[in-house]
């Protein structure tokens, strides 16, 4: 069972106990009768659905019932970090890494299938 | 002349009792109960009216003259008396905002208790309920099965289980499987 870090409880507990609640960071406009209809539509319907990393707000539905934001891989599934609502949006760049199925499955089509140079010392050869 | 109707209470699963290997169900006497919020400007006068102070570690319990304080979450408490108190009286002269809610009626008390207790209630709930994640003392909302509870470690070997009362036939019927397979 997948095991989800939940800030508030401040330890990990089972995927059972928690809940998606859509994607994160998406702030309403605090003039909303004053937006155009495209950028309304932007608003509540456009998500961005990416493969690869996605905030996405979470809630601890069945134990401290709070929102909570955290950073995922969609594709692995794995949790880069989670942390309390309202606290700004971190920088993941260094929890990523380059590799990894996720970091594969990112690039253009047409570099898929190449692989990645190996890293060799040419030092001593013949 | 007309008949007088008197409306007696009748407690769900009322006395009932399991008795299987390693591990023992009862349903508890009715209790008082309380879900209880409030922002932490409020809560020492709240702790001072209770006489328990509100834990602010989540996952632990205050208990004191048969009354216990449950974190359920970061400004929320559930207060249970079993001494025949009134939890509800007590903040009612609290200055300080927060919202206290009778909820005696709406759970019902589980005691899940001999050396296969935590296995019988791991047949449904997926928390960790080893010594060193969940000590004496210990409480938490979780799942058990398909319906919420909140779980209370009483005892090494002791355990109470709050669930709601429509959910109670569920949960004993889960349990008393479970600890026939225990």
């Amino acid at each position: 069972m997948l095991l989800i870090h939940c800030p508030y409880c401040e330890e990990e507990r089972p995927e059972l106990e928690f809940r998606n609640a859509g994607e994160a960071h998406i702030a309403r406009s605090t003039d909303i009768a004053a937006e155009s209809d495209e950028d309304f539509e932007k608003f509540f319907f456009i998500r961005s659905n990416p493969k690869g990393v996605i905030f996405e707000r979470w809630r601890h539905i069945h134990g401290c019932a709070r929102f909570f934001n955290a950073a995922r891989d969609t594709i692995t599934d794995r949790f880069l970090l989670t942390y309390k609502a309202g606290e700004p949006k971190p920088d993941i760049s260094k929890l990523s890494s380059e590799h990894g199925p996720a970091a594969w499955a990112n690039r253009p089509p047409d570099q898929l299938n190449v692989k990645p140079k190996a890293k060799r010392s040419t030092k001593g050869e013949a | 002349m007309a008949k007088v109707a008197v409306a007696t209470r009748s407690p769900a699963l009322a006395g009932k009792s399991v008795g299987g290997q390693g591990v023992s169900l009862k349903v508890l006497e009715p209790a008082s109960r309380m879900s209880l919020r409030a922002r932490p400007a409020a809560k020492a006068a709240l702790s001072k009216a209770l006489g328990v102070s509100l834990p602010e570690k989540p996952k632990t319990t205050t208990t004191k003259g048969g009354r216990s304080a449950l974190w359920l979450g970061p400004d929320e408490w559930l207060v249970i008396d079993e001494a025949g108190g009134d939890p509800l009286a007590d903040c009612a002269s609290v200055k300080g905002l927060h919202s206290a809610v009778d909820v005696s009626h709406r759970n019902v008390a589980i005691a899940v208790t001999g050396p296969n207790a935590a296995a019988t209630i791991n047949a449904g709930c997926p928390q960790d309920l080893s010594l060193d994640a969940f000590p004496v003392g210990a409480a938490s909302r979780t799942v058990l099965g398909k319906v919420e509870m909140v779980l209370l470690r009483t005892g090494e070997d002791a355990f109470r289980i709050e669930c709601w009362r429509s959910f109670s036939d569920y949960v004993y019927g889960f349990l008393s499987e479970a600890a026939r397979d225990g």
